[in-house]
């Protein structure tokens, strides 16, 4: 059964089919990926699709771990990439594969990739973060909201008036500015996720648009999972998807 | 995947190890040496593989809920071994410390594999952590583990006796067979990555005298550090 995954399969996985389909939403902060996979969300529920929802660092077994490494900012680079490997493997265990299993849909704000290009952006080998994550489970779709960094900036300062320490990389002394290690660190970022865009088949999203744009995009690539015929909302379902677009906007 | 040893470190220290299982006496062993290796005047850096507050406090919770699997839990000390690694391992090394460890990577090889995790993928995983300059392995029936445990009256702790597998509900039978799993896992590392293999039934003094002989020619050439301590 190891086609289900990259790598070596977890002992302990289910020998049955997972009838689910596992989504992953891939794209930096301000991407517009928490505001997508919301909309998704009531799309594919309106459907008829049940869907959980999962991200990275929500796993009840080390989050508080890894919030107390943050403010310390004691661990190493090798650590720090372990810590997370651990919250990963936590949730595909423990809620990703069950959710599969029973045919649920899983919707994945980041994933693996997320983590390797981190890690790999701290100094971890491609080789070593490809097989230290050989275990994840192959999605069904990987969706990549791709943006400029000069729309990253804008979206981070309008909405919390600043930029974030981690997102901007500064734990790696790129800079002491904090705009400029933005950029440097963002644009590792962007070169790990290009060959993996090609390695794992992410679907490549432009997110330098409005949601209504992107998730029409989305749309069309999520509408053939599920059969292919209907990737259009039907009539009824209209109002409450667009009043579900303006509360995520908002 | 094909498991590889890792490579060599190439830093100035030397890496001495000690593994074997609980009650195998290599703690006992790797104490004395260190004294000795200081008492000769080397910088000597000791240090243990003990379960840090992360994994301790981490491995309670996941106990409680019954959320820890095989891969979680060999993750998870992954975790606490490159912490280890990274801050008290690594440093002397590069300042060319002769650093003794009691308990390394393979302590993490043979546990998870007795677990079931592929052993190639937990190579990987500690991929980090270099081959050590000499590993000394010290082996013991399981059965003389068991009466040494008995005999010192501590405590057999649930994974230590491996009671997460389910192979006995009996305490004492979980661990020799857990314990001779471990064995196994210890008997085919010994042999792949050229463990020095110290027989643990004889004597502390016999043991001792030969780990020192077995040193001595490659401390012949490796600087000791200042004498703070004079000679008496």
């Amino acid at each position: 059964m190891t086609d289900r995954t990259y790598g070596t399969a977890l002992p302990g996985m289910p020998s049955e089919p997972l009838t689910g389909k596992l989504i992953v939403i891939e794209g930096a902060d301000g991407s517009g990926r928490t505001t997508e996979v919301a909309l998704l969300k009531t799309w594919l529920e309106i459907e008829g699709h049940a869907v959980v929802d999962t991200g990275l660092r929500r796993s009840d077994l080390v989050s508080a771990e890894i919030d107390r490494a943050k403010q310390g900012h004691t661990l190493g680079a090798t650590t720090m990439a372990l810590l997370y490997s651990v919250d990963f493997a936590d949730q595909l265990e423990n809620k990703i594969v069950p959710a599969l299993s029973a045919g649920s849909t899983v919707l994945a704000d980041r994933y693996i990739y997320t983590l390797m290009a981190r890690a790999i952006a701290r100094g971890a080998s491609r080789e070593y973060a490809r097989e230290l994550y050989g275990f994840a489970l192959r999605p069904d779709l990987i969706l990549f909201l791709d943006a400029r960094p000069e729309i990253l900036l804008h979206r981070a300062i309008a909405k919390y008036g600043s930029l974030d320490y981690w997102e901007s990389g500064m734990d790696l002394c790129l800079s002491r500015d904090l705009f400029e290690s933005f950029f440097l660190y963002q644009d590792r970022l962007s070169r790990e996720f290009e060959w993996m865009a090609d390695e794992y088949g992410f679907r490549r999203v432009d997110a330098n648009r409005a949601p209504e744009q992107v998730h029409a995009d989305v749309q069309q690539w999520v509408g053939p999972l599920y059969g292919g015929a209907r990737a259009v909302v039907p009539r009824p379902a209209r109002k409450a998807f667009r009043a579900s677009v303006s509360r995520a906007r908002r | 995947m094909p498991e590889h040893p890792p490579p060599a470190h190439g830093y100035p220290g030397r890496l001495l190890v000690f593994e074997g299982l609980d009650g195998s006496g290599k703690s006992t062993q790797a104490a004395l040496l260190g004294k000795w290796l200081q008492a000769r005047g080397y910088r000597v850096f000791f240090t243990e593989w003990n379960s840090s507050e992360l994994v301790s406090s981490t491995i309670r919770r996941g106990k409680k809920k019954g959320l820890l699997t095989p891969t979680t839990f060999s993750l998870l000390h992954a975790t606490d071994f490159a912490d280890r690694f990274e801050r008290r391992i690594l440093p002397p090394l590069r300042a060319g410390y002769l650093v003794v460890c009691d308990r390394y990577a393979y302590t993490a090889f043979v546990r998870d594999a007795a677990r079931g995790c592929d052993p190639a993928w937990v190579r990987t995983i500690y991929s980090f952590a270099p081959r050590p300059d000499r590993v000394f392995y010290f082996r013991v029936p399981v059965q003389v583990t068991l009466k040494r445990k008995i005999a010192s009256r501590l405590k057999i702790n649930y994974y230590e006796a491996g009671m997460d597998l389910g192979l006995s509900d009996d305490l004492h039978e979980s661990y020799e067979r857990f314990q001779t799993r471990l064995k196994q896992e210890y008997e085919r590392l010994a042999e792949s990555d050229r463990f020095t293999v110290v027989d643990s039934t004889r004597p502390v003094e016999a043991i001792q005298s030969e780990l020192r002989e077995d040193l001595r020619p490659m401390l012949e050439n490796f600087p000791t550090g200042e004498r703070l301590v004079h000679d008496g």
